[in-house]
């Protein structure tokens, strides 16, 4: 539990902290709110040389409405997701799903930003990101560019992101007024990640999905966004055959790991049902 | 008002005053502990103090090829690296266990459980010591494993301790098996085989009490300060029992016991792991022996869930005769103890399986037999008292299990089966199959109050209403129903039976009255968060009338405190508390000839009242015990030595057994196995009660640790012996968000033989609780055919048992 040495800088411009990390090269690592990669420091896991802190950033925090999507600063905290009147309205699932990431303290300290760039299947952001079709602004030695979440995940702890590259911001677009959604997670304690975890985003008319979007944490390397799965329920009243069906098509995409929390044969039946108590308090909050 | 209704009130405000026993004082602890201003061990700086970090083995059984330190040593600021072949000319490679083996220090040739202990590294903070172990190049051959207990003892098993290959006589007699320990029988065989040949019922089920671990929140640590000058040295660490490391340091260092001085500060919680000695502690004082500076040696969780004592592991088969009636006749268990590579079960000295002869529980059962054999494997060694007395927790589950199996394959309900067997309350002292001698109980009432107040028969109506709705497809829910009603032995003990290392299992109190009226008393039992500086000083102000303010607790310091043999097995109330009731008599005996010379009358003519000797009939002619310590000090009587102080040893004439009766109702989602605690009842029945706020903090603590085992909490190996989970990701310590809510009750059966009737509270509610819960998650799935449901219940494993009945669409 004790880490080895490292330097630690402190840039105060994204320039500064790009310039940083291509200088310092691989044994840098950046520092947001520390809460996934000091765990990873102290047990020794991850021993990087050079940190760059990017809390002295000033301008990588906030939540935005712009136009039609919302765009969040990658060291926007937890808790800010919580407290958002902008998000509470048009995009409550994000408060909601914040509110079961670890324990308050963690909240205040863990950022969006490192909750989506980490890379852990573990973390509850990503699924959901993926759920709501967000887009990650990412700055590196060459500039700007932008990835879609559901390009972004390759493998546990292997992203999209090139070494020096820092995420900035997350552009989410607002569901339409109306949309059902819901996170349910199954944990075995307080602070602990999820057993199997699912991200719903509905849109219903007249008793018939109109729209679906699922996500699912910790159920493989990677968070997955359960597209057939979700193509299954459009079109359909939501029934039991085709929530079933939509059941079966998310089971069949995980791929678990077997730990404390259970073996993977359980994980995946947790997906399942996690997916359907979702989609169940999902359309009970459609308002059509 | 009267005259009598003003003395009686007078009596009453000075009665409050003191704040002795039966009052809710708050504890005087707290002040410190919860402000953050506690005094523990890692809290100590000393000046040139080193810090030291273990290199430890990835391998559960490997043979050391080589060891190579070169790299380590040359790190600047590391001063040494301390290996088996240091201690070795210093016979300290090996150190004495409570139980009679030998565990290593440092490994030798062998290491036999992941992340046991190889090099000791030194260096000046500890950072450095930290990036050091990554230095020490240690080859390894590694080695066929036993995780498995049941495959110890096959013919063709590794043998794990070569080191006592040959030996094959151990403390406690033959060992059958290189890696066998020891076979530990009481009972009457012939007559319990007897009775089960011929029984009208039996129910026979392997019970397993899986392993787990205390977990404390702050873990084991140690600073030794060596003075070479004096040849003087000074051990502070985390230990439960101070005086008896003080011995066991003199013992294996050779160093005289009057020139150690062992200072137990404060202690973030205990529950068994504080007790014994441990490798760190060793390395500190060599490595403080060796450079002449203090070392300081701090556990990090993970070492201290995957090294320092480990607890339970029992694997019982656990059998019960009884005729048609459900009157039980007969009880036979053999027990399999995984004691992992060495045994370092703290137990006192003959008692190689605890008191797992407990195991008859409540019970008038006529005659039974336990058999017990402990074997090596490749984990981490232990198998200590976890917040319970020694292996009390294992036998109450064994036997609280077993009378629900019971009453399942009867077709009885669980309550009325207990009750028709309870030992009567006129049946007291009761001699219990096994050997022990119950001092009271009234079970009958006990249960009464409990079913009553839970609403017992309600609730199996709710649940068969439940039960058929769920039949029905109606709920995906199971209602369980647990009970337990355990008795606890505690407060070892009589010197017949009890020693730790040879040394009677007596404890002290040493009460010194200043001529002011305040009082300092020091105790050989060391509080980890008890609340002893509260409880004591409590039984100090009833028996000799001052108030608990001005009386001073203190522990922990073995140069001031008498010895005594420390705070675990719920022992400090039944045994310091009474050493502290009968000094304090003392006290009162002398403080009355002084008040006798004081008032010029007969001793005979005073009678005690609260906070004075009176003369009887003259209610206005009195001395205050603050007058008679200043006289004490200042005019004692002619030929009586001044002062007012006494010293006690106390050995309890016999144990003290505390009861309850626990209910819990469970709501278990068998979709994710996620089970609920809807309601958790606690009658507890504690004789004597202190302090009801304390006793009541006491049972919330030790319900929650029984929830924690019983839902969840275990310490894991694989195939290859990795220890999985050692962290708090895994390992489950409940917070107060899945922590049930408790509710407590009590009865009160004072103890015949302590001094003020207490019998000690800190465990029973781990030790009754455990079972509980298991107990109501069984009986959710019983009607469903489930047979017995190992522990821990978490949720994917009752997902198992849905799926195991088919219950799952
Ligand atoms: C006890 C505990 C329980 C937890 N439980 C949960 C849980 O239930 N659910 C959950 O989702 N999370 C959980 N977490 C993790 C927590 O949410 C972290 O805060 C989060 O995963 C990482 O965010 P951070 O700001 O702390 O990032 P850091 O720990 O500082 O960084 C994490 C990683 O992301 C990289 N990084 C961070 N920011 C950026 C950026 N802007 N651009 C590029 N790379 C970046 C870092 O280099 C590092 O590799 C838990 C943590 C703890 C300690």
């Amino acid at each position: 539990m004790i880490p080895g040495a490292f330097d630690y800088h402190r840039p105060a411009t994204i320039e500064d902290a790009v310039t940083l990390l291509a200088s310092l090269g691989e044994e840098a690592s950046i520092l947001a709110g520390g809460h996934s990669l000091i765990p990873l420091m102290k047990t020794r896991l991850a021993s990087p040389d050079h940190l760059v802190d990017l809390s002295g950033i000033g301008n990588l925090k906030g939540i935005t409405v712009a136009g039609g999507d919302i765009v969040i600063g990658a060291m926007t905290t937890q808790f800010e997701l919580i407290a958002s009147e902008d998000l509470a309205r048009h995009i409550p699932i994000i408060a909601e799903t914040s509110r079961l990431i670890a324990d308050p303290q963690i909240r205040y300290k863990g950022t969006f930003g490192g909750n989506v760039a980490n890379g852990d299947p573990g973390n509850d952001m990503p699924a959901l990101m993926m759920a709501l079709g967000a887009t990650y602004r990412v700055h590196g030695p060459d500039g700007g560019r932008d990835v879609a979440a559901r390009e972004f995940y390759h493998g546990a702890y292997y992203t999209a992101l090139e070494h020096g590259e820092i995420l900035t911001s997350v552009r989410i677009p607002v569901p339409p007024a109306g949309h059902g959604y819901a996170y349910e997670k199954l944990k075995r304690k307080v602070g602990d990640y999820a057993t199997a975890a699912a991200a719903v985003v509905i849109t219903m008319a007249g008793g018939t999905c109109t729209s679906a979007s699922i996500g699912l944490t910790n159920v493989s390397e990677t968070p997955l966004w359960a597209s057939e799965a979700s193509a299954l329920l459009v079109g359909t009243r939501l029934d039991k055959p085709s929530v079933d069906a939509a059941l079966a098509a998310a089971e069949a995409i995980t791929n678990p790991a077997s730990d404390m929390r259970g073996p993977a044969e359980y994980r995946t039946k947790m997906a399942g049902i996690m997916l359907r108590r979702a989609l169940e308090r999902a359309r009970s909050r459609t308002e059509a | 008002m009267n005259d009598q209704t003003r003395i009686d009130q007078d009596r009453a405000e000075r009665t409050e005053k003191l704040q002795g026993m039966g009052c809710k004082r708050k504890r005087v602890e707290d002040i410190r502990f919860t402000q953050g201003k506690g005094s523990y061990v890692d809290d100590l700086k000393l000046p040139g103090m080193l810090f030291g970090d273990f290199v430890r083995s990835p391998h559960a059984h490997a043979r050391i090829k080589s060891i190579d330190t070169s790299r380590a040593k040359a790190l600047p600021g590391v001063i040494a690296v301390l290996t088996a072949a240091d201690l070795k000319p210093l016979g300290l490679h090996y150190m004495p266990t409570l139980a009679g083996d030998v565990q290593a220090v440092l490994a030798e040739e062998k290491v036999l459980f992941q992340n046991q202990e190889v090099a000791f590294v030194i260096a000046v903070d500890r950072y450095i010591a930290s990036d050091a172990t990554e230095l020490v190049d240690v080859e390894y051959e590694a080695l066929p494993c036993i995780v498995d207990p049941f495959k110890s003892m096959l013919p063709d098993a590794p043998i794990l301790r070569e080191d006592i290959q040959d030996k094959m006589t151990g403390a406690h007699g033959p060992r059958k098996h290189p890696n066998h320990i020891f076979e530990w029988m009481i009972g009457d065989k012939e007559a319990t085989d007897a009775v089960f040949a011929n029984a009208d019922v039996t129910i026979k089920e392997m019970l397993v009490d899986h392993r787990t671990h205390p977990s404390p929140l702050e873990t084991c640590q140690s600073v030794a300060s060596f003075d070479k000058v004096k040849g003087e040295l000074t051990l502070w660490g985390t230990f439960q029992a101070p005086h008896v490391i003080r011995t066991v340091v003199s013992l294996i260092s050779g160093l005289p016991e009057h020139k150690i001085h062992v200072i137990a500060p404060d202690i973030g919680g205990g529950f068994g792991n504080k007790v014994g000695a441990y490798a760190g502690y060793v390395c500190s004082v060599v490595g403080s022996i060796v450079l002449g500076v203090p070392v300081k040696w701090v556990e990090d969780r993970m070492e201290n869930l995957s090294t320092t004592s480990f607890a339970r592991d029992y694997h019982m088969t656990t059998e019960l005769a009884a005729t048609k009636e459900g009157k039980i006749l007969a009880m036979r268990v053999h027990v399999l103890a995984d004691h992992g590579a060495f045994d370092a079960c703290a137990d006192p000295s003959k008692w190689p399986a605890g008191f797992m002869n407990i195991c008859t529980g409540s019970y008038d059962i006529p005659v039974a037999h336990l058999a017990v054999d402990g074997v090596y494997t490749n984990k981490a060694s232990g198998g200590v008292a976890y917040r319970c007395s020694f292996r009390v927790t294992e036998a109450v589950f064994a036997i609280e299990r077993a009378v629900e199996l019971l009453a399942h394959k009867l077709g009885m309900d669980a309550a009325e089966l207990r009750i028709k067997n309870f030992i009567k309350a006129e049946q007291f002292p009761y001699q219990s199959a096994l050997g022990w001698e119950y001092d009271s109980g009234d079970y009958h009432t006990a249960m009464k109050k409990a079913m009553d107040t839970i609403g017992y028969k309600e609730l199996r109506e709710e649940q068969a209403r439940k039960r058929e709705a769920f039949t029905r497809g109606e709920t995906r829910e199971l209602m369980g129903i647990g009970i337990s009603f355990f008795t606890e032995i505690v407060g070892a003990g009589p010197a017949k039976n009890c020693d730790i290392l040879g040394i009677a299992m007596f404890d002290s109190a040493e009460i010194r009255i200043h001529p002011t009226g305040s009082v300092i008393a020091r105790m050989g039992t060391k509080s980890q968060g008890q609340g002893h500086e509260t409880t004591y000083a409590q039984i100090i102000a009833t028996e000799i009338g001052i108030p608990a303010d001005d009386i001073m607790i203190e522990e922990g310091n073995t140069d001031t405190a008498p010895y005594g043999l420390g705070t675990y097995g719920s022992r400090s109330t039944p045994v310091a508390g009474a050493a502290t009731a009968v000094a304090a008599r003392k006290i009162k005996a002398k403080a009355q000839m002084i008040a006798a010379h004081m008032l010029e009358v007969h001793e005979g003519d005073l009678e005690w009242d609260v906070d004075r000797f009176r003369v009887k009939g003259l209610p206005e002619k009195f001395k205050t015990m603050k007058e008679i310590a200043w006289a004490a000090y200042n005019s004692p009587p002619p030929n009586m030595e001044p002062g007012l102080e006494a010293v006690n040893y106390y050995e309890p004439p016999n144990m003290t057994y505390p009861f309850g009766a626990y209910f819990c109702v469970m709501d278990i989602d068998v979709d994710t196995g996620v089970a609920k605690t809807r309601r958790f009842y606690a009658l507890d029945d504690c004789g004597t009660r202190i302090n009801p706020m304390i006793i009541e903090g006491q049972v919330h603590g030790g319900l929650t640790e029984a929830f924690a085992c019983a839902m969840g909490q275990e310490i894991r190996y694989d195939e290859q012996g990795n220890v999985m989970g050692a962290s708090f990701m895994d390992f489950f310590l409940p917070t107060a968000v899945e922590t049930p809510h408790w509710e407590t009750d009590h009865t009160v059966t004072p103890s015949p033989h302590h001094p003020i009737g207490a019998k000690g509270v800190g465990e029973s509610p781990h030790v009754g609780g455990v079972p509980c819960f298991s107990n109501a998650v069984n009986d959710a799935y019983a009607f469903l055919g489930a047979g017995h449901i190992q522990m821990p219940h978490d949720a994917w494993r009752l997902w198992k048992v849905g799926e195991k009945l088919n219950l799952h669409q």
